[in-house]
């Protein structure tokens, strides 16, 4: 009996042993593999240069395109989704909101965080054809902005519900109203937090390819207008690896690691500029 | 350094606590504990909050070093086998040595199930099984000595947490029973009750101290002073005075002990 | 909850209270205007999947005007030039991806958030975490290419010779796909891909199961399995649930790296092998393109809709469970 028992806790232990390493070995893995096949193809014209006349059958040129493409669409829909989700964030955490909408709104929030992007992208695109407009660096930060909004109210509410009660009551208690005290106490308070959720959701925003894919459509040029279709990252890898010239496929793959390189930049600087930062998924 | 005093001498020790210091990362919060806790009856730890009694009662069946940054030093007889010595089975010595927590937890099982659950664990039921309905029979037992038999009978297929607090502390303490173990910690088990329920646990647990020995936590002196035979006064982390109840609630030695029993401190 | 409301509210009236003994009537004005802003902006956002299904919905109908809805749902053939538009196939593609996908991560998961939640010490646990979180971070494109370069030439070296070798009696791994795209390979990346939201929340969900629980089972002689396997597991048991149904989701609505390596074949697979075609390739291949043949997009905008409604129900199932057990 006891010897049974040992045997199958150990037996147990090993496999969770080996299931952990596992799924940390397929993060190294994915960074290994997009590290060694993207680092031979990058070099500095990749990223100083738009593409030029025959750079999809492997000649000169890069990807500051989509380089510049996706800095815009993942910064225009940041700004926005700021603008929406700091209010939204701060209205939850400070206002007095009855327990069933506070429920509903972020359960609603969560969904939204569920739904696809795919179908952000087609619901951006139809809403887009009957508004009259192209794909667009406009429409691309609009679909965007709304993908980015659910991690960026609930990193913000996280900040927010770390200020401790004392500083509000004394703001409170010198005669600052509500709105003041969220918006000027609490922001200057909460910063690193709100920056955190902020480069997060930057994050999230950069590496997205399905909602853009007809939302910003592509361009060999470098973003100039807002009405103008724009070109992004996760698509130029998209693209070029489905070129069939391996010279444009390694591209992809120097693409891919510029992407990787940013979006995992962004995740460890977010993560350093606030340690207390915990990804609270239950709510 | 306060050493324990004689038992009375009809009845060996059945644990013997020698030199235990316990750490909390820094914190020191035991120290050099001497105590002799006598065969049966009931044992009470005493003292103010803080104190070190719950540390002291988990460092017994070693549930204690089952959390972060805590370290144990020193020795522990059970029956002249040192528990914090390397050979020793964590599993079997919980088995021995039970726990009556604070706070009841019904394990998520039905009220049967709870009561069955140490002698599943440990392979009980298989013996019991062979003879007929004989799980039924302990599981009915250890209801009835717990005091809760009456109540349940009807509904044991029933969830643990449909019980009031008051029957999930007797379902606890008829689960820690079920395997039948020789030493019995209670860590303030009427703490979250109702005096009535309260007064229930106090009963039972008087009636098991014939053949169970009983360590109860309690910072309550007139609970201890009702239910104990034998007490351990401790204050801030050190022993400062044990020895048969009537004589330290009577003639305390340490003028701490006597500060605490009149109230004047902790 | 209720006190903390309540004290904002006693607040809310001291402060207006004190601001008007001020006469600072506009600030208070400025004050309630911003609250109403801020509500009106919080509902907005919140009906916002509502609209979204509205729109499906609408730009859907023709399709569903004109095409029984069961004959949508099961009929394999996808001819859009003669008006014959069955999801069947795709529905498939996306169900055998998606299963493959939950086998290989489900137990994977667990196990590493069992081991991560009971097994570890709080140090290793705060190294590993963030690791898992940054799997998260990983664009979709990114794992497309790992596909590709990876798992893909990994499935056509390695495991279909040895399927052929030791499985090949069984239907289940017999292909005549030799390419190494297909289902496999989807389910691989997206299990990869899964990974980091089913550890996570059933992570956290075992980990709010209370220390006293444990501490009962251990107390009379149960060891640490077996208190994980009959008690912590047990308790943890709908949050983990939740855990799975929300990777599912999201594996069923994962677009561009499946995309990328499962063959996209308008068919319905038959073998882990198999060439696949789920609903979200389906969308993003074709979508915005050959808007000329009639009831094209109504047709991709109804399987956006499948799509939406099935992840929603399970995004809504499992948020609900998980809301009950942080609230218990
Ligand atoms: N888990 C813990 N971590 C750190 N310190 C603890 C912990 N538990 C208890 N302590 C400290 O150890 C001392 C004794 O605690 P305890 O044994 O719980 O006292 P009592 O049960 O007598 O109230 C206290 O100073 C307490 O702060
Ligand atoms: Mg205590």
């Amino acid at each position: 009996m006891l010897i049974k028992q040992k045997l199958e806790e150990s037996f147990f232990k090993i496999l969770m042993v080996i299931s952990t390493i596992f799924v940390l070995g397929s993060l190294l893995l994915i960074l290994g593999t997009v590290l060694w096949r993207g680092l031979p193809a990058l070099d500095l014209a990749m990223l100083t240069q738009a593409p030029q006349g025959g750079y999809y059958l492997g000649k000169e040129g890069g990807i500051l395109n989509a380089i510049l493409g996706s800095l815009c669409l993942a910064g225009g829909a940041t700004i926005v989704a700021v603008i929406l989700s700091l209010p939204i964030a701060l209205y939850l955490q400070l206002y007095p909101v009855p327990h069933f909408t506070k429920n509903w709104i972020r359960l609603s929030l969560d969904i939204l965080w569920g739904t696809p992007s795919i179908v952000y992208g087609a619901i951006g695109f139809t809403l887009m054809i009957y508004l009259g407009m192209r794909a667009s660096l406009l429409g691309g930060i609009i679909v965007l902005s709304l993908l980015e909004l659910p991690i960026m109210v609930r990193g913000m509410e996280e900040a927010v519900s770390m200020v401790p009660k004392a500083l509000l009551e004394s703001s409170y208690s010198l005669g600052a109203t509500r709105f003041e005290t969220a918006f000027k106490v609490v922001v200057r308070q909460t910063l690193p937090g709100l920056i955190t959720a902020i480069l997060l959701a930057f994050g999230r925003g950069i590496g997205d390819a399905a909602s853009v894919l007809f939302t910003a459509g592509y361009t060999d040029n470098l973003p100039t207008s807002l009405l103008r279709p724009v070109a992004s990252l996760p698509l130029a890898v998209f693209f070029q690896l489905g070129t069939p010239f391996p010279a444009v496929q390694d591209r992809a793959y120097a693409a891919a690691l510029v992407l990787i390189v940013l979006v995992l930049g962004l995740s460890i600087t977010s993560r350093l500029l606030s340690t207390r930062f915990t990804k609270n998924i239950i709510r | 350094m306060s050493q324990a005093l004689p038992l009375n001498t009809h009845s060996s020790p059945h644990l013997r606590i020698q030199d235990l210091n316990v750490w909390y990362e820094t914190n020191h919060a035991l120290r050099g504990i001497y105590a002799e806790i006598p065969t049966f009856g009931i044992t009470a730890i005493i003292g103010p909050s803080g104190c070190g009694k719950t540390t002291l009662l988990r460092s017994l069946n070693r549930l204690l070093e089952e959390g972060e940054g805590i370290r144990v030093k020193g020795q522990v007889w059970l029956n002249e086998v040192d528990i914090y010595d390397r050979v020793m089975d964590l599993n079997e010595l919980r088995t021995r040595v039970g726990l009556l927590a604070p706070k009841p937890y019904p394990l998520p099982l039905s009220i049967y199930e709870n009561v069955a659950y140490g002698r599943r664990i440990h392979g009980l039921d298989v013996l019991d099984k062979g003879n007929g309905r004989n799980l039924d029979r302990k599981v009915e037992h250890y209801l009835r000595t717990a005091g809760l038999w009456e109540e349940v009978k009807d509904r044991l297929k029933a969830p643990a947490s449909a019980l009031s607090t008051g029957q999930q502390q007797r379902l606890c303490l008829a689960r820690a029973l079920a395997v039948e173990p020789e030493i019995l910690l209670c860590d303030e088990p009427t703490s979250a009750l109702d005096p009535i329920s309260a007064q229930g646990i106090e009963e039972q647990l008087i009636t098991l101290k014939e053949n169970t020995t009983i360590v109860i936590v309690t910072h309550l002196l007139r609970q201890a002073s009702r239910m104990a035979d034998y007490v351990i006064f401790l204050w801030m982390g050190e022993l400062v005075e044990c020895g048969p109840a009537k004589e330290l609630f009577k003639n305390p030695k340490d003028s701490r002990t006597q500060a605490y029993l009149m109230g004047k401190i902790g | 909850m209720n006190e903390k409301s309540k004290f904002l509210k006693n607040r809310e009236k001291l402060s207006r209270h004190h601001t008007k003994s001020f006469s600072k009537l506009s600030r208070d004005r400025k004050d309630l205007a911003a609250h109403k802003a801020m509500r009106a902006l919080a509902i907005c956002v919140s009906i916002l999947v509502p609209v979204f299904i509205l729109v499906l919905f609408l730009r859907a109908r023709p399709i569903l005007a004109t095409h029984n809805i069961s004959t949508l749902l099961f009929s394999t053939t996808w001819r859009p030039n003669q008006g014959s538009f069955g999801f069947f196939p795709f529905i498939m593609g996306t169900l055998w991806v998606t299963m493959v996908a939950m086998i290989i991560s489900v137990p994977l998961s667990l196990l590493t958030a069992i081991y991560l939640a009971e097994y570890t010490r709080p140090k290793v646990r705060a190294f590993i975490m963030p690791l898992i979180d940054l799997l998260a971070g990983i664009p979709s494109v990114v794992y497309g290419i790992w596909g590709v370069l990876t798992v893909v030439p990994f499935i056509q070296k390695v495991v279909m010779p040895s399927a052929d070798r030791w499985l090949g009696f069984s239907p289940l791994f017999q292909t005549s796909n030799p390419t190494g795209y297909g289902v496999l390979a989807g389910g691989i990346v997206l299990a990869v891909m899964v990974f980091p939201i089913i550890i996570a929340v059933s992570e956290e969900v075992i980990r709010t199961v209370p220390l006293g629980l444990r501490e009962a089972s251990w107390s009379v002689g149960a060891s640490r399995w077996q208190t994980i396997r009959r008690i912590v597991l047990r308790r943890a048991f709908p949050g983990v649930i939740a855990a799975v149904m929300l990777g599912f989701s999201r594996a069923f609505g994962e677009t561009m790296a499946v995309l990328m390596v499962v063959g996209n074949v308008v068919q319905i697979p038959h073998s882990i092998f198999d060439a696949a075609y789920p609903l979200t390739a389906l969308i993003a291949n074709n979508y915005g393109e050959m808007m000329s043949i009639p009831l094209y997009d109504a047709a991709l905008l109804g399987a956006a809709l499948i799509l939406l409604l099935v992840v929603l129900t399970f995004n809504i199932g499992s948020r609900l469970v998980l809301a009950r057990i942080s609230y218990s």
